[in-house]
């Protein structure tokens, strides 16, 4: 009886799987963050890539500690993430192959029209935080350990402000990704520092603007890397690698380039090598 | 709120344009959830019957557990069936992350509980009231659990539906096994997760919307079916 | 109709036709819930052929003990002993009706051939029985009728149809009018005077002392859990020799 059920039970998963894996044979997965995937950049790119080379790039959209979590698992055949540090020490302890720079965007402050703190116009980043906590002004942050995430962290390290002490009054961590942060922060008249891509394309965006942008330290580099195949044996290795050689290959960053938003280019590719 | 009237407008015109992608979403969707719901149907149903039916040492510690269970949380299960399914899991070698068949298996472990519980009840009191006739016929527990789901058929919709319902609305574990990819993985709730995360809340509402017609028509189907089955049979 | 023999043979362990597993004999049999005796020792013998009432107000304990005679409920102590079991299965030579009728959701003609799959009938042999019991019982044109849809009496005609369907040594009817008009419990008592005339012992119960006057060869009298008086049923209406007897008959006695 419980034999037959079990049968039964990986019959019925065969069949329901089987429309998927006929779809796609050849197809890689790719682990990126969120800030990427819901700019729509890749909804823009890869179809060009799919079609020059026929394989299919399935993105898992999450945060880039999640993301490199998958990777390091050998859930994924590319890591795609903006945290160079972590991404650094990825290939430093072995899951990766080698680090390919691909391209930047910024983050940015944004705020309420009303400005409470006083920080529009403010070049300097970190100075503007500190006057965001000088008014106790509401401030939503990810809270989720995200590369957004630890990149606002250095920012408070920056301006002296120890932001886990207020944690709960004025300086509020949603825990999530980016959207639903700024949904929450966007509800509560909060300052948040978000990529520029995320905002570009977000809806919801109330009366918020930006209000600090242009910081260098505020550019936000993205690299792509192979997982390693010698500690997943299963990873696509080959068509890993097309894909990235594409990415950084003169047309894949004329690509990227080439993605606006309400006119506005959201990513600067940057590859070193085959660069544009 | 413009919301609302913004977001009947986008329902509207992805139901109207039959958009691509939403036949896409659907489809895949009610694949997940109604697969999964057939599985622990199958699963659960029987399991249910037999807690129902027999009696065994901590048989009211199961019955308690399954009552709970009926409770687990979607994140919670979809981080299990994770770390199950990843490369790095025991059962990596299969290959299954990120595929809708990732998703049904979290949803069954999900919906198992809600059917089979359910059904435990339901094949409970029906015993209460059959147990004497059936017993005096000569069908001991074995003999009268195939009896009991059939008579109890029209009750026993209501488990299944509850299970489908549980399943198309959850978010979590699919979210975390299918990791919402775009043409593949993407079901109702996580494309709204999705518009939430960009901010599009209208068109997140709209497909809401669209989802609650589906769970709709669905049970509303099962109800005219269950009704002229039951005329027939009482 | 020469009915009973051949069903009696299809039991596995049958050795002869005529294999009977009556006399049933009652060795001091109590039953007690949670320390209260609710039946009191009974010993007591029941011979084949014969149409055994149990009497007595209610509350009395009929229906406990039919229940302890066909096995559905197990006695504290003492024993029910099936004398002629002799390597038959005894709980296969009975069937028992109830005064609810329990119907399965399906049709009146699926209700019986359900009694006879248990009791592993082969499928060819199964519609016959099932026509010629429904015919028997008056119930033919409905058998395709959803079993639940039928009224109460045709329900406890339908309940009769699948006992009789099982060609019982013994049947056993618990208050089986007790909640049918008088045209329906009319129609009860001549399929129960039919399946007795075919050769099945008959047990049952009864408060209502009109039915037991028709029905009765035999009469146990149960009071408060004890058999205190047993005889022949006309004796025991004509000179029921304990008090409480004679005053149940005179009405007197409700429970």
């Amino acid at each position: 009886m419980l034999k037959a059920l079990t049968r039964m039970v990986v019959a019925a998963a065969f069949v329901i799987s089987a429309g998927s894996s006929l779809a796609a044979d050849s197809f890689i997965t790719v682990a990126s963050t969120t800030s990427t995937a819901n700019s729509g950049l890749f909804d823009d790119v890869l179809p060009l890539f799919q079609k020059k080379t026929g394989i299919e790039v399935r993105v898992v959209a999450v945060g880039t500690g999640q993301a490199l979590k998958l990777a390091r698992n050998g859930d994924a055949d590319v890591l795609f993430v903006h945290h160079k540090p972590s991404e650094e020490a990825f290939v430093a302890d072995g899951f990766g192959i080698e680090r390919f720079d691909v391209m930047y965007n910024d983050f940015v402050i944004v705020g309420p029209m009303a400005d409470p703190a006083g920080v529009a116009g403010m070049r300097e980043a970190a100075a503007a935080l500190e006057k965001v906590a000088g008014a106790q002004a509401p401030f939503a942050s990810r809270g989720d350990d995200s590369g957004t995430h630890k990149k606002e962290l250095g920012l408070w390290k920056t301006a002296g402000v120890d932001v886990t002490a207020q944690s709960g009054t004025w300086y509020r961590e949603t825990g999530s990704g980016m959207g639903a942060t700024l949904n929450t922060g966007i509800g509560m008249d909060a300052y948040i520092l978000t990529d520029r891509g995320t905002w570009l394309s977000f809806k919801n965006r109330g009366d918020h603007k930006v209000l600090v942008e242009g910081d260098p330290v505020l550019f936000n580099q993205y690299g792509v890397i192979l997982v390693n195949p010698e500690k997943h044996p299963h990873v696509k290795a080959e068509l890993g690698q097309k894909f990235i050689d594409w990415v950084i290959s003169a047309e894949g960053q004329k690509a990227i380039g080439a993605f606006k938003i309400n006119g506005e280019q959201l990513f600067t590719p940057n590859a070193s090598k085959g660069g544009a | 709120m413009t919301d609302f009237g913004a977001a009947f407008a986008a329902a509207f015109r992805l139901v109207v344009t039959l958009d691509a992608n939403l036949v896409e979403i659907v489809l895949l969707s009610l694949r997940v959830s109604l697969g999964a719901v057939a599985i622990a149907t199958l699963i659960g149903m029987p399991l249910g019957a037999i807690v129902a039916l027999f009696r065994f040492p901590g048989r009211t510690g199961a019955v308690v557990v399954l009552n709970a269970l009926m409770g687990l949380p979607p994140v919670v299960v979809g981080l299990i069936v994770y770390l199950l399914l990843s490369r790095a899991g025991p059962l990596g070698v299969l290959g299954l992350l990120f595929t809708p068949t990732a998703m049904v298996i979290a949803q069954v472990i999900l919906v198992t509980p809600i059917i089979a519980a359910l059904t435990r009840q339901v094949i409970d009191d029906l015993w209460g009231e059959y147990a004497e006739q059936l017993r005096s016929l000569g069908a001991g527990p074995a003999q009268a659990l195939p009896t009991l789901l059939w008579d109890g058929r029209f009750t026993l919709l209501i488990a299944v539906l509850a299970g489908f319902g549980r399943a198309s609305a959850e978010v979590g574990a699919v979210m975390i096994v299918g990791g919402n990819i775009d043409h593949v993985t993407r079901v109702m709730t996580t494309a709204i997760a999705l518009e939430v995360s960009k901010g599009d809340l209208a068109l997140a509402l709209g497909l809401g919307l669209i989802l609650i017609a589906l769970s709709l028509g669905i049970n509303g189907t099962a109800y005219v079916l269950k009704g002229a089955a039951q005329w027939r049979s009482v | 109709m020469e009915v009973g023999v051949n069903f009696v043979g299809t039991a596995p362990r049958a050795r002869s036709a005529k294999a009977s597993i009556l006399p049933l004999e009652l060795k001091g049999v109590s039953f007690s819930v949670a320390g209260e005796r609710l039946i009191g020792e009974i010993f007591c013998r029941l011979e084949s052929g014969t149409r055994t009432v149990i009497l007595g107000p209610n509350g009395a304990g009929k229906s406990l003990l039919l229940r302890l005679c066909h096995g559905l409920l197990q006695p504290s102590s003492g024993e029910v002993f099936w004398r002629g079991a002799d390597g038959l299965d005894p709980t296969r030579c009975q069937a028992m009706v109830f005064q609810r009728p329990v119907m399965l959701r399906r049709s009146a003609a699926a209700n019986v051939d359900y009694a006879l799959a248990l009791r592993k009938i082969p499928r060819s042999e199964r519609g016959d029985i099932v026509r010629e019991v429904l015919d028997q019982t008056g119930l033919a044109r409905f058998a395709g009728q959803a079993a639940r849809t039928l009224s109460f009496g045709e329900q406890q005609k339908l309940a009769l149809a699948r006992a009789w369907a099982l060609k019982p040594q013994v049947l056993f009817l618990d208050e089986p009018t007790a909640s049918l008009d008088p045209a329906a419990t009319r129609a009860v008592e001549q399929i129960v005077a039919a399946i007795h005339a075919a050769g099945t012992k008959i047990i049952m119960t009864t408060h209502d002392l009109g039915q037991a006057r028709r029905l009765a060869d035999e009469i146990l009298f149960l009071h408060k859990g004890r058999l205190i008086e047993r005889g022949p049923a006309e004796r025991f209406f004509t000179a029921p020799e304990t008090a409480a007897a004679r005053a149940f008959i005179s009405g007197e006695l409700l429970w």
